[in-house]
């Protein structure tokens, strides 16, 4: 292109004219201030409301139960009743008499391992779905209706199959959670567009590197809205599971402190639950938008 | 002698269901080594059908094409494709898409140090190794369609195939872009076979010009020569009588005697 040939010369022209506006030097610190004062007062207009809407939320639950006659515990007492367990989540007496860091553990590497079987079985299974039309007519059916069954469902029939707490807490997350994987890796898949495969086709590309180089990234987008519906729903899936099948977890703690009627702790359980797949979401967000160059939705 | 890629006879329908659409008619179009042609028509004619049909994306219903005396009839390397609308991956940086080609292509030839280079060269003929580790997204349309070209040259095609790749970009990029492929049809001396619609591209770029009727069955009407000395200068072409001839002829064959009757 010939423009870089034609261009310093009005440049070197207008130059002189601009540095002298910009040479007023009491002007920066002032610009500066004002430049944090419009970041602080954006950071304030983020945190302000969710900080005054949870204050007037524990406001009204204290009132709430502050009567006479509450079968729940108001917020002040949920904290002096758990302040041993808030202070400290790591203690371990022995059995399952542990700190909550310990149970929440428990529950992750639970889903840990369940959660990453659905995710290579579903993304092979939804490529399989997205690229072969048989496969699609001949699983489509099935999945459709077995991905409507509850994940507690599952729980009886895996018990009886695997014998084990264990096992069986773990097939319910796989089971739960690889539906919108498939789901979503097979709409991403069939949405790939014709160009890309015509870039393939000419370039022939084996089936392995087809699938590397051009399904995986183009259809990551799809494929990371399903994991994350999945890392979700295997969040929901293991404190259910976990009250039956018993043994360390956030589940079962919640269970315990029912069977006990330990109210103060169940709330503060219900409190980390929420937390920790909030973190699970988030993280699983990161990874879509840090792979996916910002492309998938966060 | 036979020509150096020959597209011989080609019929081409589309078949939905009960309905059979016929889109190609008979179509025979020869292309000698090292010659630019542009095949031009209205918009729906089967341009595209028969350049995929040439790149093997498409397959025949009838005839054949031959490249260097053997039937091709499925895509590869040898016909590689600048595409309409770019298609560069936009996962990948401007050097990574070229690069994905020269490894596919040059895999087993070439060292990963030569591939490197190659990769880099081929960025340089079209002018845009400075956007080297740039994301499609981030380039304009025009560099796109370059750095498309840049993929399509580093395989080293037979035939270099042109879907209007200049068809969505405005008047002045286009033009640079023309000079650009001139310039390297001058220095590489690639065979090239280009669609467009633009008469002007056409009479300025070819040595022949093969002029599509309307579809359906569409089939090639008439097939200009444009003897035309190269190198090729735009502005000096603006008052030659060849051209302004060339031209003409061109126009009465798409504007008078076939006329695009439905609404575009």
């Amino acid at each position: 292109m010939n423009m870089p040939a034609v261009k310093p010369q009005p440049a070197t022209a207008v130059t002189p004219a601009i540095a002298k506006v910009l040479r007023l030097e009491p002007r920066r610190p002032k610009f500066s201030l004002a430049r944090i004062s419009t970041v602080a007062h954006d950071i304030a207009s983020r945190v302000v409301p969710p900080v005054v809407v949870i204050a007037l939320v524990l406001l009204v639950w204290e009132l709430l139960c502050r009567k006479q006659g509450a079968t729940l515990p108001p917020p002040s007492r949920v904290i002096s009743d758990t302040w041993v367990l808030i202070t400290d989540p790591f203690f371990d007496n022995g059995g399952l008499d542990k700190g909550l860091f310990w149970h929440l553990i428990a529950s992750l590497q639970r889903v840990a391992k369940g959660y990453a079987l659905a995710c290579i079985a579903g993304v092979a299974l939804g490529t399989l779905i997205g690229q072969s039309t048989w496969a699609m007519r001949g699983l489509d059916p099935i999945f459709q209706v077995l991905r409507t069954v509850p994940p507690l469902a599952w729980l009886p029939l895996s018990l009886a199959a695997f014998r084990d707490g264990q096992p069986s807490a773990i097939f319910v997350i796989f089971i739960t959670s690889i539906w919108p994987i498939i789901i979503n890796t097979a709409v991403g898949i069939r949405n790939i567009p014709q160009d890309y495969r015509n870039v393939a086709a000419v370039l022939r590309l084996n089936p392995l590197e087809f699938f590397w180089k051009i399904m995986i990234p183009s259809a990551a987008p799809y494929i990371f809205t399903g994991l994350r519906i999945g890392i979700g729903l295997s969040w929901l899936a293991i404190v259910a599971a976990e009250m039956l099948i018993g043994g360390v977890g956030i589940g079962f703690f919640i269970w315990d402190a029912w069977n006990s009627s330990h109210i103060s702790e169940i709330m503060l359980a219900l409190i980390y639950v929420g937390l920790v797949g909030f973190v699970l979401d988030r993280i699983v967000a990161g990874i879509a938008h840090v792979v996916t160059h910002g492309t998938a939705a966060s | 002698m036979t020509p150096y890629l020959r597209i011989d006879h080609v019929d081409k329908s589309f078949i939905r269901g009960a309905t059979e659409t016929k889109v190609l008619r008979d179509v025979s179009l020869s292309v000698e080594k090292g010659q630019f042609v542009c095949i031009i028509g209205h918009s729906g004619c089967g341009k595209t059908t028969l350049l995929n049909i040439v790149a093997g994306l498409t397959t025949v219903s009838l005839g054949g094409v031959l490249l260097e005396g053997r039937e091709v009839n499925e895509p590869g390397p040898d016909r590689a494709v600048v595409f309409q609308n770019h298609s560069l991956l936009p996962w990948l940086t401007v050097y990574e898409n070229v690069r994905l080609a020269v490894d596919k292509v040059h895999a087993g030839k070439k060292s990963r140090a030569e591939r490197h280079a190659w990769t880099l060269h081929n960025l340089d003929l079209v002018q845009m190794s400075h956007a080297k580790d740039k994301r499609p997204a981030e380039i304009s349309g025009g560099m796109k369609q370059r750095v498309g070209l840049a993929r399509a040259l580093a395989m080293e095609p037979k035939v270099l195939l042109l879907d209007e790749p200049f068809g969505a970009l405005d008047a002045l990029t286009r033009a640079h872009l023309q000079d650009s492929v001139m310039a390297l049809h001058q220095k590489l001396g690639n065979t090239v076979l280009m669609i467009t619609h633009d008469v002007d591209e056409a009479v300025l770029l070819s040595d022949r010009i093969a002029m599509m009727t309307n579809g359906p069955a569409a089939q090639v009407g008439e097939i200009l020569d444009v003897p035309l000395v190269r190198p090729r200068k735009r502005l000096e072409l603006a008052a030659n009588a060849i051209y302004l001839k060339c031209r003409q002829r061109v126009l009465e064959f798409l504007y008078e005697r076939h006329r695009f009757v439905e609404a575009a």
